[in-house]
């Protein structure tokens, strides 16, 4: 991927021979020749792992002893291809995410394709590639799959769903439902990138920033500091859709306790400060596809600090508030200019207000 | 953010504060006009900062929040039209017509988009000269001046497939409407520096001297309502009711030459109808006759309208500042944001809305508290 979000498909080299098809037909979701073309050239090379090369209607794999973890997530976001990431790097992030804020080790994934006629092989031989970089990245490994065809006005281009399962760490108890009063709400960086990159660059609303998606794998950062904190970590959300206020909401709401943070210790970029400022737009309830807040007992929190701000996805992770027994249920900032005031859960999608 | 951070400066702002607690020594109803302004003193949880004698009431100024029931109810029907694309500002589409809201409209197959600004509809006309493209030009002075642009581009660049749904409305007959309704309660007023910035603040010195009433001038950011907030606490406690403009680095006392000129060659006054208020003599703008042909109510000749106000809904006297938020028997029963019976529920600066979502659950006590242990946090 260059860095300005569209792939130049011009110095592609997939292994795929465009064989009279540049784009997506509907013989390619039809269970026949054409169908295992896409499999054989395309995603075998791609994603290559021994589950995945059975090629059965199952993968197969040892998953060791303990408890398994499963999540599955659906990615349908418009442009596929925006800067710091793509719809194939956030199917693989999104689902791996959700495996490791539970606790888990996510180990493999599965990738469904729903194409659009007339969608062009180039595009997907460019997602699919970034998938298998970021499941490379992730350390996990994509074993099973399906691709099916719709006819064009069907669908938007490319949707992917993606499942997977992990494994549960030893030692570690984590859950929306586990935030006690003291506990001290970190987040793990910047909060509204992603949101902004993609509105920087959504059909009618473009504008020029250095605005960039925030998209990772944060396995391995969680992995770290549960190594250094275990128990004391008592919940953990990645602030996806919604962004941090709708996870901080339902914390509050699933562990029947009240959450207040500072807005004066949020990390929010200028630029996307300043964006936010432009369209009327909260940062609080701007998607992150590369954040993690955590709940960790008091005790702990310097170390988890320590721990993230050492690792480059944390480099600006931040102590933002704390868990409280009164307003139980609610999220309450202390404003900038030190007024208080209660960010609620929000109804639909955020809406630019009209002046 | 240059020109935004120095005015959220918290130190200023607490000291701003304690001059107000200072200067007052009684209870004083001061209305803000603009809704834009409601959502900072919301947002910044200014309303918490004042000494609890002084009422901010939240006004007529929210545009989402006035908007004609009728009017919403024949965008609707323009909207579900096969071959129109309706385009809106963000927050139009949740509020609700008689039956539905613009979002069900696009859900069921109407071409619903938001946008950002009137002349972007324009550019989907050009582009699409086999479809309609209406533009729902509401709000105040302030958004005026675009909407006036994108129908004087459209004619001139000869793009007849554009039209405009106007309901603009202004705020000195709102000011006076409210000043003259029975059992009103506002002592002052903070006039909307955005619409200021447009048509200047030479209206308002008759309005003051008639109704004996401090008009402030006032920005939007912390410091300013702080600031505009304080003047007219001096006023009123000094028995004064001058016109003061605490936003001069936007504000001048003529406003925008330039912008006037055009509304005056597009628009023309006419009564108009406020939704919850009623109809206020003067109080709008319509397309006048050399515009007329890109008036999509012209255009499109909806009729058969049926409308009905919900019989529980106390919009109304909210909006005059009669009664507050939570005296309404509806609300946070049949009325929440997530069920609007009126629209000061719906738009995220809805008086009801900003109620329900930031001082329902809370005791004063409780926000208190709040403050303490996060200020203790912050310290510690």
């Amino acid at each position: 991927m260059p860095e300005s979000g569209a792939p130049d498909f011009s110095i592609w080299s997939c292994p795929l021979p465009l064989v009279g098809y540049p784009n997506i037909v509907m013989g390619h979701g039809g269970g026949g020749k054409l169908g295992n073309e896409l499999v054989e050239h395309l995603f075998l090379p791609a994603f290559r792992n021994p589950a995945l090369e059975n090629l059965g209607d199952a993968a197969v794999f040892e998953l060791g002893p303990g408890k398994l973890a499963m999540s599955t997530d659906s990615f349908v976001v418009q442009p596929l291809f925006f800067p710091g990431g793509s719809i194939g790097a956030l199917a693989v992030n999104g689902t791996v995410n959700d495996l490791a804020v539970s606790g888990a080790e996510p180990k493999y994934l599965s990738a469904s394709f729903i194409l659009e006629e007339g969608f062009p092989l180039a595009q997907l031989a460019a997602v699919v590639q970034a998938m298998a970089d970021a499941a490379a990245t992730a350390g996990v490994r994509i074993v099973t799959g399906d691709t099916k065809v719709v006819e064009r006005g069907h669908g938007d281009g490319c949707y992917i769903n993606t499942s997977g399962v992990g494994l549960l760490r030893p030692g570690v108890n984590v859950g929306p439902h586990r935030a006690q009063p003291g506990d001290v709400v970190l987040v793990s960086g910047t909060i509204g990138d992603h949101g902004m990159a993609i509105m920087s660059v959504r059909e009618g609303l473009e504008f020029e920033s250095q605005i960039r998606s925030d998209c990772a794998a944060l396995n391995g950062m969680i992995a770290v500091v549960l190594k250094a904190a275990g128990e004391a970590v008592h919940a953990m959300r990645d602030p996806t859709r919604g962004g941090l206020a709708s996870t901080l909401n339902e914390i509050a709401t699933s562990s029947n306790v009240g959450i207040e943070i500072d807005e004066t210790t949020l990390p929010v970029r200028l630029e996307v400060q300043s964006a936010c400022e432009l369209l009327g737009l909260d940062p609080v309830y701007v998607a992150n596809e590369g954040k993690a807040v955590f709940f960790v007992a008091p005790e702990t929190a310097d170390r988890v600090l320590e721990v993230l701000r050492a690792n480059p996805l944390g480099r600006d992770a931040a102590r933002i508030g704390h868990v409280t027994a009164q307003h139980k249920r609610m999220l309450v900032a202390r404003t900038s200019i030190g007024g208080n005031r209660v960010i609620p859960t929000q109804i639909g999608e955020q809406l630019p207000r009209i002046c | 953010m240059k020109y935004l951070t120095e005015f959220r400066n918290g130190e200023i702002a607490q000291r701003m504060a304690r001059e107000i607690a200072q200067v007052a020594t009684r209870p004083w109803k001061i209305m803000e006009v603009c809704g834009g302004q409601t959502h900072s003193i919301i947002r910044n949880g200014i309303d918490q900062m004042l000494p609890a004698g002084i009422e901010m009431v939240h006004g007529p100024g929210c545009p989402v929040c006035v908007t004609p029931l009728e009017l919403i109810d024949k965008a609707l029907a323009i909207a579900a039209q096969p071959g129109v694309i309706f385009c809106s500002f963000g927050d139009m589409l949740r509020v609700p017509g008689t039956d539905a809201d613009l979002f069900q409209i696009k859900g069921a197959g109407g071409d619903v988009r938001v946008v950002y600004s009137p002349l972007d509809a324009v550019e989907l006309a050009a582009k699409n000269l086999d479809r309609q493209v209406v533009f729902f030009g509401v709000g105040f002075e302030t958004t005026a001046p675009a909407n006036a642009m994108s129908v004087h581009l459209a004619k001139r660049r000869g793009i007849k497939n554009f039209s405009l749904l106007v309901s603009h409305v202004l705020v000195p007959p709102a000011i006076e409407a409210i000043m003259s309704s029975p059992g009103n309660k506002v002592q002052a007023f903070l006039a909307a520096g955005h619409v200021c910035s447009v048509m200047g603040y030479w209206e308002y010195p008759p309005l003051a001297e008639k109704y004996g009433i401090p008009i402030i001038v006032t920005g939007f950011e912390p410091l300013d309502l702080l600031d505009g907030i304080r003047r007219a606490v001096v006023q009123l406690e000094a028995g004064q009711h001058e016109v003061e403009n605490a936003y001069a680095r936007v504000v001048t006392f003529e406003g925008n030459r330039a912008a006037q000129k055009l509304l005056a060659e597009v628009f023309e006054v006419t009564d108009r109808a406020w939704r919850g208020i009623g109809v206020i003599p003067k109080s709008g703008w319509r397309l006048n006759d050399a515009y007329r042909a890109f008036d999509a109510e012209e255009r499109f000749q909806i009729s058969g309208i049926h409308t009905e106000e919900s019989a529980l809904c106390h919009s109304g006297d909210v909006l005059r500042g009669a009664i507050k938020p939570a005296e309404c028997p509806a609300f946070g029963k049949e009325c929440t944001p997530r069920h609007p019976l009126g629209a000061t529920m719906v738009s995220s600066e809805g008086a009801c809305a900003a109620y329900f979502n930031y001082g329902r659950f809370l005791s004063a006590d409780e926000l208190a508290g709040a403050g303490a242990a996060l200020s203790g946090a912050a310290h510690g």
